[in-house]
């Protein structure tokens, strides 16, 4: 091959690069117009329903709003009652859920992990982590309200335990399967126990995520209505007896929203903007504990 | 192919496998294996990858046995007893005989937890008894003087080696019998790898050390006995010297001279 040939292919080369670098910069910003469209079309709404919440919520929300119990129709009065019920029957419902969806979440990833028990309950809690929480509501409803033919604070820590479960074994189990296989090894080559390596070595390496998981199921059962709707009822009064209807903040929103009374409409957003703030900083908390994890 | 490959008659064996096959499922890793680890010597295994060196020196701790679809046949003596037919509990077994891995492992506790989780497993000390133990696993690996001053840090906080010198005294501190390093230095830089290695060779005065190694410059420079493997056959074993100025085998040769591997 004489020089001459050389340098005419060497700048064949080149002008090919060049027409294929700037086709790739022309697909490039195509598809950074349109991502950056879908971003803010997302961000506008999110926007909007963060604004309106604080607008209207803010308005709403007076002392009265946090002392008092739920007014009549057109009568001085606060959602006390509700955020009592909320607080009480979110947190037993954490309580019931948490353990049982920790210890089932390290079945499967430490104990069972290809076996057929662990395979259907893998199925089962998939089902259940999808199930409609209407569903689920409905179900108690069912099982519980019927036939204590009462609707109950009860009934509705059950309902929200039965949500809360899945998604903590869910959570246990990924976190777990991310702790890496070497550092079990290194454990069970100094000779600790199998009960030992998991409660000092991996459940501590994937304690922020287990974490996380717990506080994003709580953030899930402090919003949901429908459960609720079918189980705990709601209260006008305030009641700490678990065995009777209690309020709670998303049902009295559901019934406050949808009444002609403007007091009623006005506690509905302070009560929008209790939730919304409640769940936005669980969000936080969860995220502040993962950074501090890598 | 069966060789009885044995060293000197003078030199004790620690560890003696005999007629050692290994499977995983239905592949057969290891064949009829047969050599003789003499104690308080180094010992390296050598090999391309995947001819079973980690696999053997996960038989000596019973390692595999995690793993429900591995199993070895045969014998593995240590001390009198076979180990992979005796009924003496695992974890006694692994308290006797350490193990350190190719990537740094620190638990995620601090310097100090992490040297203690071992510890605390199988005796029971007074604060200042494991505070000496603590330092001296730290002394005997050569990490003291770096640590000494931040023992409650986490002891992923160190560099890859440090972290690695870190395993080694977790390993130490439980004063095991035989210690077992699966690439100790491959995750390692040369500065690291080079403390590490002085630290092999001061660990064979107290102890059995098994090395396997991608390295066989490292080979050389620590072991006194090497094993060569192939696809599970064990080709040749004998002093360092031997394997590497007048192997016996051909195989052997080309391997370490670099014609093959």
């Amino acid at each position: 091959m004489s020089t001459g040939e050389a340098l005419l292919r060497a700048q064949a080369l080149t002008e090919m690069r060049a027409t294929r670098y700037a086709a790739r910069k022309r697909v490039n910003i195509i598809a950074l117009i349109l991502s950056m469209m879908a971003m803010l079309f997302g961000l506008f709404w999110l926007f909007w329903i963060l604004f309106e919440t604080v607008r209207l919520g803010t308005a709403g929300l007076t002392l009265s709003a946090l002392t008092q119990m739920t007014p009549p129709p057109n009568d001085e009065g606060g959602l006390l009652n509700a955020i009592y019920g909320s607080f009480l029957m979110v947190t037993l419902a954490t309580f019931v859920g948490t353990p049982i969806g920790v210890m089932a979440g390290i079945y499967l990833a430490e104990f069972d992990t290809k076996g057929w028990l662990a395979n259907v309950t893998r199925f089962v809690n998939d089902i259940l982590l999808s199930a409609p929480s209407i569903v689920i509501g409905l179900f108690v409803y069912a099982v519980v309200v019927t036939r204590f033919k009462s609707f109950s604070a009860y009934a509705g820590i059950m309902a929200l335990t039965l949500i809360v479960i899945p998604v903590v074994i869910r959570t246990t189990e990924n976190m777990l399967q991310l702790v890496p296989p070497g550092l079990r090894e290194a454990a069970y080559a100094l000779g600790a126990p199998k009960w030992k390596v998991i409660l000092s070595i991996t459940m501590r390496s994937a304690r922020a995520g287990v974490v996380t998981g717990i506080l994003l199921a709580v953030a899930r059962i402090a919003g949901e209505t429908a459960p609720l709707l079918f189980t705990a009822l709601s209260n006008q009064f305030w009641t700490s007896s678990l065995s009777e209807p209690m309020a709670s903040l998303p049902v009295t929103i559901f019934k406050f929203a949808m009444s002609p009374y403007e007091n009623w409409q006005h506690l509905a957003w302070a009560g929008v903007f209790l939730i919304t703030l409640a769940v936005l900083s669980l969000n936080i908390l969860a995220r502040v504990l993962t950074r501090q994890k890598s | 192919m069966t060789m009885t490959l044995t060293t000197e008659k003078t030199q004790s064996a620690k560890i003696a496998v005999k007629n050692l096959d290994f499977f995983y499922g239905k592949f057969h890793a290891l064949k009829n294996i047969n050599l003789d680890i003499p104690e308080k010597k180094v010992t390296a295994f050598i090999g391309p990858s995947g001819c079973g060196k980690s696999t053997l020196l996960r038989v000596f701790n019973r390692m595999f046995e995690l793993y429900p679809e591995q199993r070895a046949q045969g014998e593995v003596v240590l001390d009198g007893e076979n180990l992979l037919t005796s009924k003496q509990d695992v974890a006694l077994l692994r308290a006797k005989v350490g193990m350190v891995f190719q990537k740094p492992t620190p638990f995620p506790m601090s310097i100090y937890d992490n040297i203690a989780f071992g510890v605390k497993l199988f005796e029971k000390l007074s604060a200042t008894d494991m505070e000496e133990r603590v330092e001296w696993a730290l002394r005997k690996s050569a990490l003291w003087n770096e640590v000494k001053d931040k023992l409650k840090q986490s002891g992923s906080s160190l560099s890859g080696g440090q972290q690695q010198r870190l395993c080694i005294a977790r390993g130490v501190a439980i004063k095991p019998e035989v210690i077992l390093l699966d690439e100790p230095c491959s995750a390692l830089d040369p500065i690291s790898t080079a403390k590490v290695e002085e630290l092999i060779i001061e660990l064979k005065q107290d102890y059995t050390v098994v090395i396997v190694t991608h390295n066989m410059q490292q080979a050389a420079r620590c072991s006194d006995y090497t094993a060569y493997m192939y696809l599970g056959d064990l080709v040749e074993f004998g002093a360092t010297e031997q394997i590497f100025f007048k192997p016996n085998r051909q195989e052997t040769e080309d391997y370490i001279t670099g014609r093959f591997g």
